[in-house]
């Protein structure tokens, strides 16, 4: 079964398409990771899935509020303790049980830690454990093991893999091995938008004065 | 969303909060005044209503720029924008949050800070009732101004620029209601005015706040 499909995608940035004619689905119980240069779009094309920008063109069919979007930052408070920061996020979505979020991500011992004396890893890992709180099917994931050490990467492909087998989806933005061999690649390259001068579509263009 | 009031008012009373900030601002507008204006009762007294309204407005002014722009750094405000609330909600529960950390402490110190401006004994009642009424409207109003200059850096001076004309309104009735009140004139119109100014923008503003958000994190 199909939980994310996507047909005739395309985005920009800054008013630029930066990638176009995007079709692909993604099963229950797959990772789908996708690969690319910088800048090809990899961030601008998960913001958009995430809703937090409109698509250029295409469509993208999935389960209404199923997606848990995971950006570059984590989005965490430095003076809230790891407790009270992955609690916040449970309660926005409106779920309770904390304990085996922590505990798959390793940290118990810091949960009364202020975020702010946590070190990147450890930062990243109480970001990746949001993930697991919001109890959605599908992740959207960004570059999520930039400064995780080896042991901390193989918890997190643990993790995702746990998800998987849970019915869950992954989307997973990233330049390194996460030691998924399950998942299948998709590579970004041959999606990048022509220039409007080589016969590419236009842009929004007033999209670069908001 | 009693999640997201209570982990802003959490941060805001834990270190770096800014809680106390627009209070202490007022205190020192409302010591400094005297000062400047010299001792003269009757004069501090005419000029009382007024100046604790500027004061209060500016104080509030202060913390606006920090409604949105710490989310946005820390990228929460993309998480929040994804997560099943709607973002008026969120945007009413930020209004909601900076008017309890900046609007009511003035609120509650404002008879006591009238003391220091020889505010007549009449009007300290409306004071109060004034800032009640009138302080919500300037958080709201303020998540206005802070929703469009979120992502700029150092977009305070801009904020500042944008929102202080929408606070005019505010500040006439607001200053106009406790002169009334002090001297013991008819309230009523003022009073209304107020309310009505507020009431309208706790109903509407939340929505193109949350529009202005969706804009600004394209």
């Amino acid at each position: 079964m199909s939980m994310l499909s996507v047909e005739g995608f395309a985005v920009s940035r800054g008013g630029l398409p930066v990638l176009e004619g995007l079709s692909f689905s993604l099963d229950a119980g797959h990772a789908l990771v996708l690969r690319g240069p910088n800048g090809v779009g990899k961030t601008t094309l998960l913001r958009t899935l995430a809703g937090l920008q409109p698509a250029l063109a295409g469509t993208v069919s999935m389960p209404p509020e199923s997606m848990a979007y995971a950006a570059h930052s984590d989005g965490l408070k430095s003076t809230l303790t790891v407790r009270e920061n992955l609690g916040f996020w449970a309660s926005i979505y409106a779920t309770s049980d904390i304990e085996p979020a922590l505990e798959r991500m390793n940290l118990q011992s810091l949960e009364t830690r202020p975020a702010h004396s946590l070190s990147a890893g450890q930062k990243r890992r109480l970001g990746l454990a949001r993930l697991l709180v919001t109890g959605r099917p599908i992740w959207v994931l960004d570059e999520p093991t930039v400064s995780l050490d080896t042991a901390s990467v193989a918890l997190f492909a643990e993790a995702v893999r746990g998800h998987l087998a849970g019915g869950g989806a992954a989307l997973i933005a990233t330049h390194i091995d996460l030691g998924l061999n399950e998942a299948s690649v998709l590579d970004l390259t041959p999606f990048k938008a022509k220039t409007p001068e080589e016969g590419g579509m236009q842009g929004a263009f007033d999209e670069a004065f908001l | 969303m009693i999640a997201l009031l209570m982990r802003d008012l959490r941060l805001a009373v834990r270190a770096g909060g800014g809680f106390g900030l627009g209070l202490a601002f007022f205190l020192i507008v409302v010591t400094l005044v005297p000062f400047g204006v010299g001792p003269e009762g009757k004069i501090l007294a005419r000029i009382a209503p007024g100046i604790l309204w500027v004061g209060a407005l500016l104080a509030c002014l202060l913390s606006l720029d920090r409604i949105f722009a710490l989310d946005y750094e820390d990228g929460s405000l993309d998480l929040l924008v994804t997560a099943p609330v709607p973002l008026e909600g969120v945007v009413s529960i930020k209004a909601l949050a900076h008017w309890i950390t900046t609007g009511l402490p003035l609120v509650v110190a404002a008879p006591v800070f009238g003391i220091l401006l020889h505010l007549p004994q009449g009007a300290h009642v409306w004071m109060v009732i004034s800032l009640l009424l009138g302080t919500p409207a300037l958080s709201v109003l303020g998540t206005f101004g802070a929703a469009l200059t979120v992502g700029l850096k150092r977009g305070g001076l801009l904020l500042s620029l944008l929102v202080l004309p929408f606070y005019v309104p505010t500040l006439i009735f607001g200053a106009e209601l406790v002169r009334r009140g002090a001297e013991g004139m008819n309230t009523e119109t003022p009073l209304l005015m107020l309310a009505g100014i507020t009431a309208a923008t706790v109903a509407l503003v939340p929505f193109a706040s949350a529009a202005a958000i969706r804009v600004n994190l394209r």
